[in-house]
């Protein structure tokens, strides 16, 4: 085998040779030091606990709703990320102008709003979109003025040279350069969106994984607890791999998608 | 092999062409351009009384210590910055209209710049075929006329790479036909080759000498390189700094294609010399 395959393949095979080792250690380190499973619970508990939840509807039915919150979210922020920061981008006066006003929400811990939130829109879903939306909208928005900027001044001399017109230069040269800034938006913001959403439903409401995890908390379920955090943490990475899937199909181009090995030269 | 093949001084305004063929409209025309940079704090004029003109087919190379104007003079002539004086003649006809360029002429014009400046994101054959492209050609004839440039500049197989796959060498082979494609009536090469290495640019220039014979093409090739500048150049412009202003346009004498080995016969030799002696008594 050649290294370039070796390498492609290692992750396929470090992977879960570091979680088997990571939970041998676990199940050690509660075996020795004789801990409770209320404070840490071994990792066959935990799998047993997991199953329990996998195979109960109400779950699902929670997955559902914060899944829905999440995409719901990132979604809006991707609009509006893609509209402000395309505009902040280009019109420079109005990118000075509201620049004291963006850095200051950005240092505002937006987590503190949610009580705000609850008051405003009640303990339903309305809430945790807009709390994820606010948390996805920054890195977005603010990749997606990098990327407007970015444009190369040489390939802009190309088009000018080629007298191309406005929408030309739009279609071929900015939309493009700026897609893998979009994207690089994107995979942070598909993240910060799962987490508004997760602090969301901590504070407020009776439905969702986040819900979830503060009533097992309640309930001194620590298996359970486990169980949940491992279900969020598989919809974040399902979420994740979906943009990042994206990003592969639109822009197989681009240096942050084709790996090295792939490179003739 | 023409006689006076060591070169003559010659006036800027009268080209030795001018007499040869009196009838023929000129491919380029340069009259009294002058370019001004005007900052706050002070007027650079980068560009002073430039007269040139260039005949159909012919092969000029404008050669300077850097920051003496080329650059400034091939991107006047590519309609990227306008002159503050004077006019060009693109086959008679102006190619700037006060500050604003004509489209109908900018449009006859190839330009080359250092860095290919493709597009990372479309193929060879689409960056070859971009100007077509914009120009509203249909997609077969943008497919034809794309492989039979590739062919041109010796990338034939490669139509579908990506410009990532491509040497720097392939990747400025893929910028002249891209260049090429619209039939241009004069191509404009900004330092092409400059950042390629050594070999790899004696082998570029082998290849333009020949693809700008197989097009007919005339061309500006700016360069600070004099040997390449002599071994492809029917003329050599030198232009020197503050301002940037002709100093001296040498004809070479040899014909063309040139065969590599021109280039250690002893003609070639005190042209070059005579060239970079000019160029040191401008410090």
């Amino acid at each position: 085998m050649s290294r370039d395959k070796f390498e492609k393949w290692l992750p396929w095979l470090s992977t879960p040779l570091i979680l088997a080792l990571f939970f041998l250690l676990w199940d050690t380190f509660v075996r020795v030091n004789n801990m409770s499973e209320l404070v840490l619970p071994r990792p066959a508990t935990v799998l047993t606990s997991l199953g329990e939840i996998v195979r109960s509807p109400d779950t699902w039915q929670h997955a559902r709703v914060t899944a829905t919150e999440t995409i719901g979210g990132f979604l809006i922020a991707l609009g509006c990320g893609i509209t402000v920061g395309a505009v902040l981008g280009k019109v420079r006066w109005m990118e000075r102008s509201l620049r004291p006003m963006i850095v200051a929400s950005q240092v505002v811990p937006k987590v503190a709003l949610i009580p705000l939130f609850v008051i405003w829109f009640g303990f339903g879903m309305t809430s945790k979109v807009i709390m994820s939306a606010m948390l996805a909208f920054f890195p977005i928005m603010l990749n997606v003025q990098l990327g407007v900027r970015s444009v190369d001044a040489g390939q802009r001399d190309v088009m000018r040279a080629l007298n191309a017109g406005r929408w030309q230069t739009f279609k071929h040269l900015e939309l493009k350069s700026t897609m893998p800034y979009v994207f690089a938006g994107m995979e942070v913001g598909i993240v910060f969106a799962i987490i508004g959403t997760i602090v969301g439903e901590y504070l407020g409401g009776s439905e969702g994984l986040g819900y979830l995890v503060v009533r097992t908390l309640n309930e001194l379920d620590a298996p359970a607890l486990f169980a949940v955090i491992i279900l969020l943490s598989v919809l974040g990475l399902l979420l994740y791999f979906v943009v990042n899937g994206l990003k592969r199909f639109f822009i197989p181009w681009h240096e942050s998608v084709y790996s090295q090995h792939d490179v003739n030269a | 092999m023409s006689t006076d093949h060591v070169g003559t001084l010659q006036p800027a305004a009268m080209p030795a062409s001018e007499h040869e063929r009196p009838t023929a409209p000129h491919k380029l025309e340069l009259i009294g351009v002058g370019k001004e940079f005007r900052t706050k704090r002070a007027t650079t004029q980068a560009l002073h009384d430039i007269n040139l003109t260039i005949s159909d087919g012919e092969f000029v190379s404008i050669i300077g210590r850097s920051g003496c104007g080329k650059t400034t003079l091939l991107r006047a002539l590519a309609g990227l910055l306008s002159p503050t004086e004077g006019r060009i003649l693109v086959e008679g006809r102006s190619l700037w209209k006060d500050s604003k360029v004509d489209a109908s002429v900018v449009s006859q014009l190839g330009v080359v710049f250092q860095d290919a400046n493709l597009f990372p994101w479309y193929s060879v054959a689409d960056n070859i075929a971009l100007p077509l492209r914009l120009r509203g050609d249909d997609k077969d004839q943008r497919r034809e006329r794309a492989h039979e440039l590739a062919e041109l500049v010796g990338l034939k197989g490669f139509e579908k790479s990506y410009p990532r796959e491509l040497s720097g060498g392939m990747r400025q082979r893929v910028a002249i036909a891209r260049a090429l494609s619209t039939r241009p009536k004069l191509l404009l090469m900004d330092e092409p080759f400059g950042a390629l290495d050594a070999l790899t640019r004696e082998r570029m220039n082998l290849e333009l000498q020949r693809i700008a014979l197989a097009t007919g093409a005339t061309v500006v090739f700016v360069t600070h390189d004099i040997t390449e500048a002599v071994f492809l150049g029917d003329r050599v412009v030198q232009l020197t700094p503050r301002p940037g202003r002709i100093s001296e346009i040498r004809t070479v004498g040899f014909d063309r294609p040139r065969h590599i080995d021109v280039q250690t016969g002893p003609e070639f030799g005190t042209i070059v010399r005579q060239l970079r002696h000019a160029l040191d008594g401008q410090e």
